[in-house]
């Protein structure tokens, strides 16, 4: 049970249960569709970039716990922080979920360290990295879906 | 002989689940610390130890090529091989061995249906009539076909039961229809299709249909002389053989009129570089080594399940699977996706609230083993609305146990996401 209350964390639950910034922002500035064939989950990700800084972001979708909990959190992590900072967080979190190197210290991720439980679950890490590929495609160019194949 | 008269005796005595659970060494193992539970039987069955021990023995003691050594390894797996053929025609019904052809799996067998037969027989604006809850290997092949040819694929409606809708059928079969080729047991739903009625109709209008066996042949009697449909397809892994290993069944005259599909060794009567003769049926479809063992391992697999008795295992798994129907639709929240009056082996199922990937995560935790996801099946998962289910498949060692396993983990779910 503790590995899957790891996984689980009451944080995640609660994100999945009720996310936030899940909803169509009024003008679309840049999006991006993101696909897992696995499991047939699909995030749509919103972003509005003005002088390098995320002003807006936001997602819908459906998905499984993990993917729902992971782009409620991402889309809070990622609101003012610049692009170049949004990518390397992406670097940061990557490796948290795929167990990679060292374990970010929890000041590096914020809130997003909860995710860590996901390294024991591999079939799992594309759940959690979805809305984040997504994410990046969307703040590289306009309209373009991706999958986490 | 020997196989009847084991099928008599087992025949008489009642149906020894416990005694069947230790023929499969890997159900007693442990996973995550708890007692493994299996209900993933309509992805893959697991092996009893009369397959495992075919497919050594025939490595231990009879490896060798086919149908080409005159030395006496090469004779004894040639004829474990073409017994193994035999094993299967007695086994389906089918009148004559040259009738089964020995393929990869289900798969293979729509495509080399798809690719050697429909290239010859089907024309720009014919038709190729499929149904409504086809797995994706009873799909793509003809739209790979469509795409080639110009036909046009239709497919038939399934109703909010989850069976195939009959009428619609009837009236879809058109002059122009050239083949028709339908799942036997959906491997989302459970259902089982009329196949009788599917090729009757269809043979009455003179049309040729193939029929996918994947989820029925190791779940009830299978007879495909009594059936009458052209092609019949079905893998060794899901009925307790090896991977690697299926069959194509179809009528003599209509492989033999099929021209070849790969080329390669064994396929071939001789061969210049000028001309090449094609070897008989069914040698001209099983270009290259075949898999030996793998045929070998599918015949034990036969000799266990006819041990078994056909019927008695399909009237055992009915129980079982009428008990988990019921048990599984009385869980607050849960909700079974499909409701034929005929199912065999599935119950794919929804929790309120959870996707089926949680479920699956926190049933695996318990040691219930299940699938989650869209089951090759995504325009089956698109007609009921759910973008992914959680399915309990059953096979013949299946208990009442694990079924209260099942529910107990359903629970858990519950708990969890509450």
């Amino acid at each position: 049970m503790s590995e899957l209350r790891e996984l689980y964390q009451e944080v995640i639950l609660d994100h999945s249960k009720k996310p936030r910034n899940k909803r169509r922002p009024e003008t679309v500035y840049r999006k991006a569709e993101g696909h897992n064939p696995l499991c047939g989950d699909r995030v749509t990700v919103y972003v509005s970039v003005e002088d390098g800084e995320i002003r807006d972001v936001s997602f819908e979708g459906s998905g499984c716990a993990i993917s729902t909990a992971s782009a409620s959190m991402m889309t809070e992590i990622l609101r003012g922080k610049s692009v170049a900072r949004a990518r390397a967080i992406f670097e940061r979190f990557h490796d948290l979920v795929t167990g990679r190197g060292d374990r970010p210290r929890d000041d590096e991720l914020g809130k997003l360290a909860v995710f860590a439980g996901v390294r024991d679950f591999p079939i799992r890490v594309k759940c959690a990295t979805l809305p984040w590929h997504t994410v990046r495609a969307a703040l590289d160019t306009e309209d373009e879906t991706v999958t986490t194949e | 002989m020997r196989a009847l008269r084991e099928s008599d005796r087992v025949q008489g005595s009642a149906y020894d689940v416990e005694r069947i659970r230790r023929d499969f060494p890997i159900l007693g193992q442990k996973v995550h610390g708890k007692p493994l539970v299996y209900l993933d039987n309509a992805a893959t069955t697991q092996k009893p130890r009369r397959v495992l021990d075919a497919i050594r023995r025939h490595y231990g003691t009879q490896c060798s090529n086919v149908h080409r050594g005159v030395h006496l390894l090469s004779q004894k797996a040639t004829a474990a091989y073409e017994g193994a053929r035999e094993r299967t025609r007695e086994f389906l019904g089918a009148r004559d061995a040259r009738e089964i052809v020995f393929l990869r799996g289900t798969t293979e067998a729509i495509n080399l249906v798809a690719q050697a037969w429909g290239r010859r027989n089907v024309r720009e604006g014919d038709e190729i009539l499929i149904t409504g809850m086809e797995h994706h290997s009873n799909i793509v092949p003809w739209q790979m076909l469509r795409d080639e040819t110009g036909a046009v694929l239709r497919v038939v409606p399934i109703t909010d039961r989850g069976e195939i809708d009959l009428d619609a059928y009837r009236r879809m079969l058109s002059p122009r229809t050239r083949i028709v080729a339908a799942v036997h047991v959906s491997n989302a739903l459970g259902t089982v299709n009329p196949v009788h009625d599917i090729v009757h109709l269809a043979r009455m209008r003179g049309i040729p249909v193939l029929v996918d066996g994947a989820q029925a042949v190791g779940h009830q009697r299978v007879d495909v002389a009594d059936l009458d449909c052209e092609f019949y397809a079905f893998s060794g892994h899901k009925m307790y053989g090896p991977t690697g290993i299926g069959v194509l069944y179809s009528k003599l005259p209509v492989l033999e009129a099929m021209p070849p599909w790969q080329g390669g060794g064994d396929m071939i009567a001789s061969v210049t570089f000028e001309k090449t003769t094609y070897n008989q049926v069914p040698h001209r479809f099983e270009a290259g080594t075949p898999d030996i063992a793998g045929a070998v391992g599918l015949g034990a697999a036969i000799d266990y399940l006819d041990a078994l008795g056909m019927d008695r295992v399909a009237s055992y798994e009915a129980e079982l699977l009428d008990h988990a129907v019921d048990a599984i639709s009385s869980v607050p929240g849960v909700r079974v996706v499909g409701l034929p009056r005929h199912r065999a082996g599935v119950v794919s199922f929804t929790v309120d609230g959870v996707h089926p990937h949680d479920v699956g995560t926190v049933l695996d935790m318990e040691g219930v083993a299940v699938r989650a996801g869209h089951h090759c099946a995504q325009p089956v998962m698109e007609r009921f609305g759910v973008p992914a289910t959680a399915r309990a498949s059953f096979g013949v060692y299946n208990t009442r146990a694990e079924i209260d396993a099942l529910i107990a983990g359903l629970s858990r779910v519950r708990e969890m996401f509450a």
